[in-house]
């Protein structure tokens, strides 16, 4: 029986996380961040590289120098380059969140824990996307944000929701050029969205900013284009662009040719996933929502889940933005607190209402993120555009006609698809591709994406080197493998 | 056209700048970048072949997740994104030979 080190453990250190341990550190419990940046602030709250002395500020990053200052000066232990690679909860029920710090394991007793994981984009395959020179809509702002740097001479960025934009914009204010913007969405979606914009004014004014940006610079936006091609020997050396239809198939009028620019670098995007991993391997049940980005823990509101003493916050548990992650974040740790302490009744009912406030606050500030997400989701025809060519699984360099066979030969699962083709188990571990091969299954067996689970979680959540695990016991390896069951296929 | 843009990347102060290698060559960085920024800002997006086929691959998540642009650093094998780069540092792209090749591969 190990006694417990911390009363409350936190994965992640952005918007959600930090937020969370410092409102548990706030009301004296002994908390640990944990997070694999060498600083806090998640993607959103990114802080410069070393390498940049001095730079303007940005809103992102006085809210992240905030952040930072904050945790700085909180009781709260911030463990940072460290990487939870596995979650157990035994009969004890004290969690142990196992970590890779340089290569060496440590594993970390805690109470309770908080899983503040965040989000990564989803990126639909396009033919040529493995090419040198393509990068994420989301991968292009942490660029940006930590280096200052735009992502090659000449850009073209594509894709769908409002990254697109940001991203265009923010390369032409760091000195960047960009040949033309490609988005997904039609203006008449946007439209749709002002209604909740309209109720953040600070938002919608930045979002205006960018499309100034854009017309001063003359950067031709094609609305409802896709990319039909990023073509190149070795690195991307140009794109073609062509007009989808309202459900993301290439309209009957691409037959026509497409547009060819040269460009040098391409970033692509379509919206963001909730990272749900580490909450599924800690025995989380999900949730289908598209509206929230799609598959996301099953939570209550104060992002309570089925597992006793484990909560979810942020992004990870649904994409609602940075706003509705900070109160989140503070009512996960505030149902943590509750969890450990012995609360005097006044304390008791003082964070009650702390409760009901934050609650009004999460349900306040998710209603744009929502919004937002709407414009992201991919749409059904998109699954069409897939050449039998186009690659799927970058890891092990998978195309659509070789996992389109293996779901007609009777693979009809996310599981069944990585048995037999090996998608999912490369090194990203289906990060990038799993989303890509549900909507092939869904399209090819008709049913609806609500009906086809993610593959089982299984450890280790990011790659670990051998050297790390050789240096363990084999009891340790008895414990780790000993609670697999096999995936259903 | 760019002029009537506020160009920010003008306004930054940069680090000290250091010089590491990229398999024997010299590429010049500042104390602070990651090993793929470094790369990228010299011109470099291809960090490794893929073994399947051979095919060229580079930067693609910046955030240390999609595992594109491993190489090697002193020996470990790393994400370049999240790796810092450091003055005298030799770091080496993943040779195609120690990487399995798929039984049916292309």
């Amino acid at each position: 029986m190990t006694a417990a080190r911390y009363d409350v453990a936190v994965v992640g250190a952005g918007p959600a996380g930090a937020c969370a341990a410092l409102e548990a550190g706030r009301h004296g419990c002994r908390t640990l961040l944990i997070d694999e940046q060498g600083q806090a602030g998640g993607q959103i709250w990114r802080a410069k590289s070393r390498a940049i002395l001095r730079a303007p500020p940005t809103p992102e990053s006085q809210s992240g120098d905030r952040l930072r200052a904050a945790l700085e000066n909180s009781p709260v232990e911030h463990r940072t380059q460290a990487r939870v690679w596995h979650l157990e909860k035994p009969a004890d029920g004290i969690w142990r969140v196992h970590l890779l710090t340089s290569n060496q394991l440590e594993e970390i007793p805690a109470k309770t824990l908080i899983l503040a994981t965040g989000a990564r984009e989803r990126v639909l395959p396009v033919e040529g996307w493995t090419l040198p020179g393509v990068l994420g809509l989301a991968g292009t702002t942490a660029l940006m944000k930590e280096h200052w740097m735009v992502p090659g001479g000449d850009t073209v960025v594509a894709g769908s929701g409002p990254l697109v934009f940001f991203v265009a914009a923010e390369i032409l204010r760091l000195g960047g050029r960009v040949g033309a913007v490609a988005t997904l969405n039609a203006r008449r979606e946007w439209a749709r969205a002002l209604p909740a914009l309209a109720r953040r004014p600070q938002i919608l004014s930045r979002g205006l900013a960018w499309m100034r940006v854009l017309r001063r610079a003359r950067t031709p936006v094609y609305w409802r284009h896709g990319l039909r091609k990023i073509a190149g020997e070795r690195r991307v050396q140009g794109v073609e662009i062509a007009p989808v239809d309202n459900t993301w198939a290439w309209a009957r009028r691409a037959l026509t040719p497409a547009k060819t620019l040269a460009a040098d670098s391409v970033c692509l995007g379509h919206g963001l996933l909730p990272c749900t991993d580490a909450a599924r391997l800690a025995g989380a049940g999900v949730a289908y929502k598209p509206a929230l980005g799609g598959w996301t823990p099953a939570a209550r509101a104060d992002g309570g889940t089925n597992i006793a003493g484990l909560w979810v916050c942020g992004d990870g548990a649904g994409i609602r933005g940075a706003d509705a992650a900070q109160a989140q974040g503070r009512l996960s740790a505030l149902a943590a607190v509750a969890a450990v302490a012995e609360l005097a009744p006044e304390k008791a009912h003082a964070l009650q209402s702390r409760r009901r406030a934050l609650l009004r606050e999460l349900n306040r500030a998710g209603h744009l993120g929502m919004a937002l997400t709407a414009l992201s989701i991919p749409r059904p025809g998109w699954v069409r555009t897939l050449a039998p060519d186009t690659i799927l699984c970058r890891c092990e360099n998978l195309t659509q006609g070789e996992i389109a066979a293996e779901i007609e030969a009777g693979a009809g699962s996310a599981n069944a698809v990585k048995c037999a083709t090996r998608a999912g188990m490369g090194a990203c571990g289906g990060k990038y591709c799993m989303d890509a091969v549900t909507r092939l299954i869904a399209q090819k067996s008709g049913l609806g994406l609500a009906e086809i689970p993610l593959p089982t979680a299984r450890p280790p959540l990011r790659p670990l080197p051998l050297s790390a695990l050789a240096a363990d016991s084999d009891d340790f390896h008895r414990r780790l493998f000993a609670a697999l069951e096999p995936a259903p296929l | 056209m760019t002029r009537s843009i506020r160009n920010r990347r003008a306004e930054i102060r940069l680090g000290e700048t250091v010089e590491f290698s990229f398999d024997g060559k010299p590429v010049a960085a500042r104390a602070g970048d990651s090993i793929a920024a470094a790369l990228l800002d010299n011109g470099v997006p291809a960090i490794r072949n893929t073994p399947a086929n051979r095919a060229s691959r580079g930067l693609f998540c910046c955030m240390g997740l999609c595992q594109e642009c491993l190489v090697y650093v002193d020996g470990v094998k790393t994400e370049a994104c999240i790796a810092r780069v450091g003055d005298g540092l030799q770091v080496r792209s993943i040779p195609l030979s120690e990487s399995r090749l798929r039984p049916h591969s292309r």
